[in-house]
């Protein structure tokens, strides 16, 4: 049979176009790869090429012509051993393949116009929480021991490789020199350089052998050695770990863990005191992690070495000396994504995470002076965020304040609002007010950076007005 | 028209087996010694990467496929070549110029074909499109649509294969625009330093876009390119699928004895745009009509089994009988295939914990 030549699409947005010039004519023989004419766009002027072997049958577009819809017959094709008198009777726009998609639908398919093609969710793919009251947290009785955060992300790492030999460790200064933070100390000696392993200063590089290394079935643990330099290699912690998975159909997990100190440091100026919680927590794909005490600092980093996604885990710096009772049991292990009312109230919910839940406490000691009972809540999960906890405690208290080092626009205090706003709108008495860090980058002079940062007055001030105490 | 199973034109990649000795003298002197059934078969292969390529144009111009897709036309001779030289366990990577590498692992046209028109019947469902198609089964690790990302990547996959003690090595293939960018020389020097079972296939096609080598690189032979991190690197004519082969065969001894990474700069050609939607105004034409009468991959094979090797017409038709329907098999499923359901919008997302 006869085969139509259609006037083919050269764009993703071509619609139609001008038939320039024939190459060919009638009962001329053609091959894959042979030029049959030339097509003009209001973009560009095109050769289009055979792809089916015969001899030209007839051109049906003359040349010159304009306007020339995409997917219109311009030519047929006679296969081997067909004359012309296959074309009697041969309707050249019949015959040609029916599409499903045809060319149209996809020029009109601007997203502005796009159909819903699902039932609107939740805004994650992942569930978000489970509504149950249930805390996760150290039993009764649990064997403690005090030690610092350091020590306790050291621990968590040290049991996680011991459990799994896939599990290896790779970072600027992690090995031999212990750690440009001393959180990775002793591992050298424990595990030995194939799975404590020093790399070269290049962010990107490492970045992207890591995550090559969980597609080829490795658990790393990448660490930068502060978040800031991590900029270097957002691209394949966004594009190569957190897409993959899904532009793959599932096929291609990335187990892996980016850790390293986030957030303010003391007295290093603007690129090197930076919180990035809310860039990462934007990104379907990953888990956030961002904990305050060494507690759950421990229980959290084994859950992400143990989870099969890419999880970003946000260390703090400041609190890395501190101590805390820390449970000794290897196999006590934290939910991502869960958060914990760290002291009960009664009267104004304060959120926070990382290092902001420390001030959050003071300031609810402070409160509490005045007469104001505050519930303090740590997020420990930035992603999946843990909304069912902070509506029920706005339920409980009608009034919120959110806590965060990062800039204000587009900061975790901006999609708490909003997510209180839209699931508890009637339970709030007062706007929800938001204590951030100052929108300038981080100023070296030290009353400036106090100036910068969360102070727990701020966090004070916000509940009264919230409370409308004063 | 009967059904073709796919299987016939899938080559099976060897079987791992421990490497012959065999020096790593320069590549490219001695002529390859080569058989008819050889030959046939990488005819064959690179064939049916052609009229696939083709196939996916013309659909293209249907408006069945969308966004950017990159064809491989000219280029065939690297991909069947370096293949044919490794085992079903060794690691391949590649930028969004992938189809002919999925045809060239053993991934089935069908599912190909229907990732581009983006159906449920797709390697990634539909999800994933033209530059982002993946097989676990095949050890193809994708389609990467950020210029230069798959080579880190493919770095990690060589750097997980050390560590696990295996004897499979890993390939990453990336253009002579990617060999411009920062993350290659990273992953470059910690594959030297670790000794990491990688070989480098620099894909130079000459263009990078409408940008020549000459106009973005100060060190235009790329082969040269890892002198400085001791990485040896031969340049071989991309264009002759036994030149490549050859080549590939010396660096798969070199780097699976354990010596560390290797790059092969395949000197080649793509006919094409840089997508469908690119009137190549950089080049003239005269250009690439003298690459595809003087220097032809395939038609430099057809020649040889016609005169050397003393094939028959008749065996050449044949294969290109049954490329063809395997292509138009190809055709029917991708637009045969089911959009994907919509509830697939939220799944894969993340890996349930
Ligand atoms: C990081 C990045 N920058 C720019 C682009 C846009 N882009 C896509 S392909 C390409 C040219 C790459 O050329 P080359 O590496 O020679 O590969 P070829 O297309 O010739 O196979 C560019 C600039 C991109 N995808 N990623
Ligand atoms: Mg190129």
């Amino acid at each position: 049979m006869p085969v139509p030549i259609l006037m083919p699409a050269l764009s993703p947005t071509m619609e139609e176009g001008t038939l320039a010039k024939w190459m060919v004519k009638p009962g001329d023989k053609v091959g894959p790869g042979d030029v049959l004419c030339e097509i003009e766009t209001d973009k560009a002027t095109m050769e289009v090429e055979a792809v089916d072997e015969g001899t030209i049958g007839k051109l049906i577009v003359d040349e010159g012509a304009e306007g020339v819809k995409v997917n219109a017959p311009i030519a047929v094709l006679l296969e081997d051993g067909e004359d012309e008198s296959a074309l009697d009777g041969f309707d050249a726009g019949a015959g040609g393949p029916a599409p499903k998609a045809d060319a149209e639908d996809v020029a009109d398919a601007t997203p502005a116009e796009e159909k819903p093609k699902a039932a609107p969710k939740a805004r994650d793919s992942a569930p978000e929480s489970d509504d149950s009251d249930a805390e996760p947290d150290l039993p009764d009785g649990a064997e403690t021991a005090n030690i610092t955060l350091r020590e306790a992300l050291r621990d968590a790492m040290m049991e996680e490789m011991e459990r799994d030999e896939v599990v290896f460790l790779m970072g600027e200064e992690v090995a031999e020199y212990q750690g440009a933070y001393k959180v990775s100390q002793g591992l050298l000696e424990k595990f030995g350089p194939r799975r404590v392993i020093d790399t070269p200063i290049t962010e990107h590089g490492f970045a992207g052998i890591g995550v090559g290394a969980a597609f080829g079935g490795l658990k790393p643990i990448v660490e930068f050695m502060t978040f800031n330099f991590a900029m270097q290699a957002i691209d394949h912690i966004i594009n190569s770990a957190a897409k993959t998975l899904y532009m793959s159909g599932g096929q291609m997990g990335c187990p892996i863990v980016f850790r390293g100190p986030n957030g303010a440091a003391a007295r290093v100026g603007a690129q090197h005191s930076q919180d990035y919680a809310p860039w990462y927590a934007s990104v379907p794909g990953l888990k956030v992690v961002a904990p305050y005490d060494a507690l759950s600092a421990k229980a959290l980093l084994k859950a992400a070495i143990r989870d099969p996604n890419p999880v970003i885990f946000l260390e703090n710096e400041v609190l890395y000396g501190r101590t805390w009772d820390v449970a000794t049991d290897p196999e006590f292990v934290l939910p991502i994504g869960k958060a914990k009312v760290v002291r009960p109230g009664s009267d104004v919910t304060l959120v926070g995470y990382s290092i902001t839940v420390g001030k959050a406490l003071e300031a609810a000691e402070k409160l509490a002076e005045e007469g104001i009972d505050a519930e303090v809540i740590d997020l420990r999960s930035i992603r999946p965020l843990d909304s069912a906890t902070i509506v029920r405690s706005v339920q409980k208290t009608n009034r919120c304040v959110t806590i965060e080092e990062s800039w204000p626009t587009c900061g975790i205090g901006a999609e708490l609002s909003a997510r209180i706003m839209e699931e508890a709108f009637d339970w709030l008495d007062a706007p929800v007010k938001r204590v951030s860090g100052v929108d300038v980058p981080m100023p070296y002079a030290a009353n400036l950076e106090k100036l910068a940062l969360p102070q727990s007055e701020h966090i004070v001030a916000a509940a009264k007005a919230v409370c409308y105490s004063e | 028209m009967a059904r073709t199973p796919q299987t016939r034109t899938t080559r099976s990649r060897k079987t791992p087996a421990k490497p012959a000795a065999k020096s790593t003298a320069s590549a490219a002197s001695k002529q390859p010694e080569t058989s008819k059934e050889e030959l046939l078969e990488l005819y064959r292969e690179m064939l049916l990467i052609r009229r696939f390529e083709e196939k996916a144009g013309q659909m293209y111009g249907m408006g069945l496929i969308g966004g950017f897709c990159h064809l491989y036309i000219g280029q065939e001779a690297v991909v069947v070549g370096i293949q044919a030289a490794l085992t079903s366990n060794d690691k391949v990577i590649t930028s969004y110029r992938d189809h002919g590498h999925m045809l060239a692992c053993g991934m089935e046209s069908n599912g190909v074909m229907a990732e581009l028109t983006g159906r449920a019947g797709g390697y990634s469902k539909g999800k994933g499109g033209s530059m982002h198609m993946f097989s676990r089964q095949k050890n193809f690790y994708g389609g990467h649509g950020i210029v230069g990302a798959q080579v880190p990547l493919g770095t990690g996959l060589a750097f997980a294969e050390k560590y696990k003690g295996s004897d499979a090595l890993s390939v990453a293939y990336f253009g002579d625009g990617s060999a411009n960018q920062g993350q290659v020389y990273e992953a470059f020097n910690m594959a030297a330093l670790w000794k990491l079972p990688v070989i480098y296939v620099i894909e130079n096609n000459q263009y990078a876009m409408g940008t020549s080598v000459a106009r973005s690189s100060a060190q235009p032979e790329l082969a040269k390119r890892g002198e400085s991190f001791g990485i040896p690197g031969v340049q071989v004519d991309g264009m002759d699928v036994l030149a490549v082969k050859a080549a590939a065969e010396e660096a798969v001894a070199y780097v699976r004895g354990g010596k560390g990474p290797m790059i092969l700069e395949m000197k080649t050609y793509r006919y094409r745009g840089h997508s469908m939607s690119d009137p190549a105004k950089y080049r003239s034409k005269e250009e690439v009509n003298k690459m595809r009468a003087e220097r032809d991959p395939i038609e430099r094979v057809r020649q040889m089994l016609l005169g050397k090797l003393e094939a028959s017409e008749d065996e050449l038709k044949a294969i290109d009988k049954d490329v063809k329907s395997i292509v138009s098999d190809a055709a029917e499923f991708a637009q045969n295939s089911p959009e994907p359901d919509a509830s697939e919008l939220y799944t894969d997302v993340l890996v349930e914990a």
